[in-house]
């Protein structure tokens, strides 16, 4: 099937390197009480993307490296939200005094 | 298996080691600060990895915008609102994490079988090698022109954003014209108001 200690690297390990970092991601997303883990856990999520995307551009797109372009936005996504995010962040804990996710619940029913 | 081979084998092995070991270790460490610097250890890696994949250009871009960038900006987020404070205990913690746990593996054993079961078909990987940065910039002033500009646009709406939203002085009156300033948008220098009332 899948010949990792054989040949070259597949496909396929790259695909499960990012899956593995992906479910990571989530579940420090779901569980984190600070909420710049919060932000950091995105990052995780991204960047498990960005890995499919590039694996994906070097081994099914040939010479035209769509999957690298991609990367690129989301890499300026990324950098975009971190910044708001973390600007957000910082007014919170300026008007709340606490980082913990558990005291953001002024928009809950 | 001639020596290329092996060589690009063992550099997937320990990279993967180091972005798997990496991540757990940023969302399960207690403290936050090693969990920022082994962040960046994680953008390396990553970086490492798209380097294995023949994209040296996104892997420097990865390199000076993550490492460089984000993970500088989430360690001063850290030394900004870094307090030590006790969290409340919540009750159903535990069963809260296992439960999301099992949710992940679940997502994690469909993401596997996917990947696994699905026959890809593999022209193998592409030697573009030196072309990619030109093709990436063909790419990017042709058929994702648009996409490029809208880019632009967000980056400066994205700064400006953290700039107002974390912005502390406030300028009373203009330099320019002298005319008061429409300061609904920035925050005003005055005791927080919404502090939990429950903790006290």
């Amino acid at each position: 099937m899948i010949e990792i200690f054989t040949g070259p690297v597949p496909l396929q390990a790259y695909l499960l390197l990012a899956s593995f970092l992906f479910c990571i991601g989530v579940w420090g997303l779901i569980n984190s009480r600070n909420a710049v883990r919060v932000l950091m856990s995105i990052e995780l999520m991204l960047n498990s993307v960005n890995i499919n995307l590039i694996a994906f551009s070097s081994y099914l797109d040939g010479a035209l490296i769509r999957g690298q372009v991609f990367t690129i936005f989301v890499i300026t996504v990324a950098a975009a939200e971190a910044a708001v995010g973390l600007a957000i962040l910082l007014s919170l804990y300026r008007n709340r005094v606490t980082i913990d996710m558990e005291n953001f619940n002024l928009l809950r029913w | 298996m001639n020596i290329a081979t092996s060589t690009e084998v063992i550099c997937f092995a320990v990279l993967a080691t180091v972005v798997v070991i990496g991540g757990l270790g940023v969302i399960l460490l207690d403290n936050i600060v090693y969990s920022a610097f082994l962040l960046g250890g994680v953008f390396l890696a990553v970086a490492g990895l798209y380097l294995l994949l023949n994209a040296s250009f996104v892997a420097a871009a990865q390199v000076l915008v993550y490492v460089g960038a984000v993970n500088v900006l989430i360690l001063f987020a850290i030394m900004l609102v870094n307090k030590k404070e006790d969290l409340k205990p919540i009750k159903s913690l535990r069963t809260r994490k296992i439960l999301s746990a099992g949710v992940c593996a679940g997502l994690l054993g469909l993401l596997i079988r996917v990947n696994l079961t699905t026959p890809w078909s593999l022209p193998g990987p592409n030697g573009i090698g030196e072309q990619a940065t030109i093709r990436i910039g063909e790419h990017l002033f042709t058929d994702y022109l648009l996409p490029f500009e809208l880019a632009s646009v967000l980056l400066l709406m994205a700064m400006i954003g953290a700039i107002v939203l974390a912005r502390r002085d406030v300028l009373v009156s203009d330099v320019g014209t002298g005319k008061s300033v429409n300061q609904s948008l920035i925050e005003k220098t005055q005791p927080p108001l919404l502090i939990d009332k429950s903790s006290k």
